[in-house]
């Protein structure tokens, strides 16, 4: 068989730290950063004889969540999962187990693809292990620090059906998830800081037939690059032993990004046996229905939803390059800027493109930019006030600074439009100094008019208008 | 020593220093305490810096609270800010908790003035005090028997006359039984009157913080101390009924009393024979007594036996040796746990760590610690049942009376046995109290056992006021 002949089988497990002020069972600060062990108390620490007190509005951030994945929200319990670790203050984790708070929902692509979600319940994180030692890897450490800041952090953990069949999917739900996660408010679904951590379980088939394959768990994919480079090597793996005769073992295997292979960790005759039961330190869950109502009517715009609203408003069908800026748009939370600028008469198209390119490269800095201040940037751009590059020039002083007036930027910049009369003395200059090239441009060879237009530029520090200049090369050539 | 109310009263009324108080205690478990080994640790400094602060409170013209200067016997498995709590451990030598737990500060906030930790078996495991890492209490009734347990140490320190009051938990019967040994009053209050915070759990769904006294006054006046809806507890119960001291005195007449024959037959003679005549007594003073029978309850101890341990397990995982406690250095940590654990634990809390994970492993779920679920859903609706004739039950608390010390050490399931008439109670998390009433054939003090509905501990009181009243 060739690998065409073979279909993977994948469903991910998506762990997501909620954004809450305090810590999921102890009114312990629940902050990412801080220094070691100073956000801890006797509950977070499992000391003897302390007891876990629900955060309402870890319930609220995980209502929302399973309202945008359009989970039906149950009566659930919290659970005992029991295991040493030395990460884990009470060696058991309080987690959900056949009683989760939310379930049976779905999750749709960009493409119109639906993954099932099997569950989005709550849990508490675990403290942090570092281990000290020649390597840097558990096996040869000389010891390891635990920070349990992070012990008693809020999460929710999404399982979807096994019904994603190709990279392509798993990273587009990935990345689908982390926009509904963010828009919900309840997390930050920041991959690299480990807010929001994927496991994948990877099977393969015969293409669109029978039953799953054996399953393998994939753990430590921290991007969605990894992920897809991840599922990618396993699929193979599997494929490679099943062709050769062999048989896939159910097992959890860790993704070494450096190495770009799995590994084994353990197998599932290894795994731990957590000998789940009903926590008695805690009553069971059950919001009502009138505030299952006020979180479903709270819940803002999902990314989906904003993709149209700002494909809408480009007024035609989006190219492709169209459809990557407002993803970029959406997922940075960037809507308002474009929003704004069109209503202020800026084209659709540059407000998407500067803000998918100049803004959302600048995370944080881009989410706080003024939405009004945006507008009147690219305002004096598409007025011709400001050159492209300088428009550019600005919008990069404004995030710097964190704000500024526009107007007043460009003036301290030096960015005030060139007299047409000046343009044509510098025309004249360039034309002289290059005159092989206009010969050649003039015999109309199109690709010398970068050449001229990057000329004036540079004799006018960036303050020729690149339309005019265009504009004035093309009259003077007849 | 006197009664509770009586030395809150004396201090009250300047009549004696609470100061003085606390200092005689001191010197009087200083004398005795040598005999019994009721305390592992006094708090003398504490203790007399919280007598002076009642002192100057009073001094200062304001009210020190009800517990004005008495001294309490804690437990040693409730936190005590900065001072040494082992449970009975060796797991725990050492320990000293960053918090109080709530009942601590609610017996500060009252006046109360707590003079030291007592003994028990280790994590609340045991019916003698003989599984203390620490060596075992003594009887103060007759230093040759067993004071009951597990919160022996703190029954004997009230048997003694060290301190009027003792705190101590009651997961299977641990404050009723030795309270029944030692001829004081003991009692578990219903599952969720009481906050947990800062007691050591031992199974979390039946641990429950009661009170020792030598009369039920005393029991319901540390009752209504102790009883409230703290926060920091999740199961603790939001609304809360009124105190009982008001009620205490309150009588019998028209009480509907079921003697129940589940928690009197397989006692020894001379016990049945007491409880026998305490319902003679009750309905002497206008109680309606009747004979029952809730076979249920028969089924309890192994019920018991099953989720106690399983909730232990769980437990008791957090001593590891990585944060606190005992560690037993090894080449790496999960050697680490095991070297700390198997030296930390002594032999009853291994066998029921053992037996816990058992019951919950996969494949025994169902048929062990589900199936022990439905039994105990099965005695809380025979306890229904029965309360929908009678208004609080009568039983025996303890099989016999103390028995020697040594005798039950090697036999885990005579051990067990003694809980038998105390364990429905925790399954259902309704409240009981144990009662004085007269000797055995050895001499011994016996203990009469009232039940009651959920949140009914003033009606219990009532009736075991009586029930102590007409004692012999």
């Amino acid at each position: 068989m060739s690998p065409s002949d073979w279909e993977m089988v994948i469903g991910l497990e998506v762990h997501c730290e909620l954004q809450t002020v305090t810590k999921l069972f102890c009114g312990c600060r629940n902050a990412f950063g801080d220094e070691p062990n100073v956000n801890i108390c006797p509950t977070c620490l499992g000391l003897p004889g302390s007891l876990p007190v629900l955060n309402e509005q870890a319930v609220e951030f995980a209502m929302r969540i399973g309202a945008a994945l359009h989970c039906e929200i149950r009566p659930s319990e919290f659970a005992r999962k029991n295991y040493f670790y030395p990460d884990q203050a009470k060696d058991y984790q309080i987690s959900q187990y056949d009683l989760p708070l939310n379930a049976d929902g779905w999750l749709e692509l960009p493409d119109g693809f639906r993954v099932g979600v099997t569950r989005a319940h709550m849990e508490e994180d675990t403290g942090k292990l570092t281990h000290i030692g020649a390597s840097g890897r558990i096996n040869s450490a000389l010891h390891a620090l635990v920070d349990y800041n992070r012990s008693g952090v809020p999460l929710v953990e999404i399982v979807s059906e096994p019904d994603i069949r190709t990279v392509a999917q798993a990273r587009a739900y990935a990345s689908e998830l982390r926009g509904i996660l963010v828009a919900t408010g309840a997390s930050d679904g920041r991959m690299e800081e480990g807010s929001m951590r994927v496991d994948a379980n990877v099977s393969v088939r015969p293409a669109g037939t029978g039953p799953f394959g054996t399953r393998c768990e994939i753990k430590n994919l921290n991007s969605l690059r990894s992920l897809g480079r991840a599922i990618e090597y396993e699929a193979g793996r599997q494929i490679a032993l099943l062709e050769s005769g062999g048989t896939v073992t159910q097992e959890t295997r860790h993704w070494d990004e450096a190495a770009g292979r799995t590994d084994s960790m353990r197998s599932k005759e290894e795994a731990n046996d957590y000998r789940y039961f009903p926590e008695p330190d805690l009553v069971p869950l059950a919001p009502d229905a009138a505030w299952q109502e006020r979180v479903r009517a709270g819940l803002g715009a999902m990314p989906a939803d904003r993709r149209a609203v700002l494909a809408a408003a480009l007024g035609g069908a989006p190219t492709d390059a169209e459809t990557d800026q407002i993803h970029a748009v959406v997922d940075q939370g960037l809507d308002a800027l474009v929003t704004a600028a069109a209503d202020a008469g800026v084209p659709v198209p540059l407000a998407l493109a500067r803000a998918a390119n100049e803004v959302a490269a600048q995370g944080q800095a881009g989410r706080a930019l003024d939405p009004e201040t945006y507008a009147a940037t690219l305002g004096m751009e598409s007025s011709g006030t400001l050159s492209a590059t300088q428009s550019k020039a600005v919008l990069g002083a404004l995030l710097e600074r964190g704000g500024g007036d526009p107007a007043e930027l460009a003036k301290e910049m030096g960015f005030e439009a060139l007299a047409s009369d000046t343009l044509g003395a510098v025309l004249d200059e360039v034309i002289a100094a290059h005159a092989d090239e206009w010969a050649r441009f003039v015999e109309g060879d199109d690709k010398l008019m970068g050449f001229f237009t990057g000329a004036v530029m540079k004799a006018t520090s960036g303050k020729a208008n690149g339309k005019e200049v265009a504009a004035e090369l093309r009259s003077r050539r007849g | 020593m006197t009664t509770a109310t009586a030395v809150a009263a004396a201090v009250r009324a300047g009549e004696r220093s609470a100061r003085d108080v606390v200092d005689e205690a001191l010197a009087a478990v200083a004398a005795g305490d040598g005999e019994y080994h009721a305390f592992l640790s006094l708090l003398p400094d504490e203790a007399r810096a919280a007598a002076d602060a009642v002192d100057a409170a009073l001094a200062a013209g304001r009210d020190p609270g009800p517990l004005a200067g008495v001294p309490v016997a804690l437990k040693d498995n409730l936190c005590t800010r900065g001072a040494v709590t082992t449970c009975g451990s060796r797991m725990l030598e050492g320990w000293r908790p960053p918090y109080d737990a709530t009942v601590v500060e609610a017996l500060r906030r009252a006046g109360a003035i707590a003079l030291g930790k007592t003994n028990m078996d280790e994590f609340a495991m045991g019916s003698s005090t003989e599984n203390s890492a620490f060596g075992p209490t003594r009887n103060p009734r007759d230093t040759s028997k067993v004071p009951g347990g597990s919160s022996g140490g703190s029954a004997a320190a009230v048997a003694a006359g060290f301190t009027p009051l003792g705190l101590g938990s009651d997961t299977g019967g641990s404050i009723r039984q030795p309270a029944a040994l030692c001829g004081v009053v003991g009692m578990k209050p219903t599952y969720g009157r009481v906050s947990r915070y800062g007691l050591v759990a031992f199974a979390s769904s039946l641990d429950q913080i009661g009170p020792f006294a030598t009369t039920v006054e005393d029991a319901a006046l540390l009752f209504d101390v102790l009883a409230g809806h703290d926060p920091l507890d999740s199961t603790s119960l939001p609304s809360q009924p009124e105190p009982t001291l008001a009620t205490v005195h309150g009588g019998v007449e028209g009480i509907r009393v079921g003697l129940c024959r589940d928690l009197v037959d397989g006692c020894a003679p001379d016990v049945v024979a007491r409880v026998r005549e305490a319902a003679d007594a009750l309905a002497g003073a206008g109680a309606k007594v009747e004979e029952v029978s809730v076979p249920e309850f028969g089924y309890g101890l192994s019920a018991y036996y099953l989720i106690a341990p399983a909730e232990a397990s769980s437990n008791l995982a957090r001593y590891d040796g990585v944060r606190y406690g005992l560690r037993v250095d090894a080449e790496d940590a999960a050697r680490m746990n095991t070297a700390t654990r198997t030296a930390g634990f002594g032999a009853e809390v291994k066998r029921r760590i053992m037996l816990g994970t058992y019951a919950l492993s996969a494949g025994y779920y169902d048929a062990y610690y589900a199936q022990a679920q439905r039994v105990r859903t099965l005695v809380m609706q025979a306890f229904d049942r029965a309360y929908s004739s009678y208004d609080v039950l009568l039983g025996a608390t303890a099989p016999t009376t103390a028995f020697d010390v040594g005798a039950k050490v090697d036999d885990p399931m005579a051990m067990y046995m003694n809980d038998v008439c105390t364990i429905p109670s925790n399954l259902s998390g309704h409240p009981a109290v144990s009662v004085p009433f007269g000797v055995g054939a050895d001499g011994l003090p016996v203990g009469v056992q009232v039940l009651a509905p959920a949140l009914q501990e003033a009606l219990l009181f009532r009736v075991a006021q009586v029930v102590e009243a007409t004692a012999p």
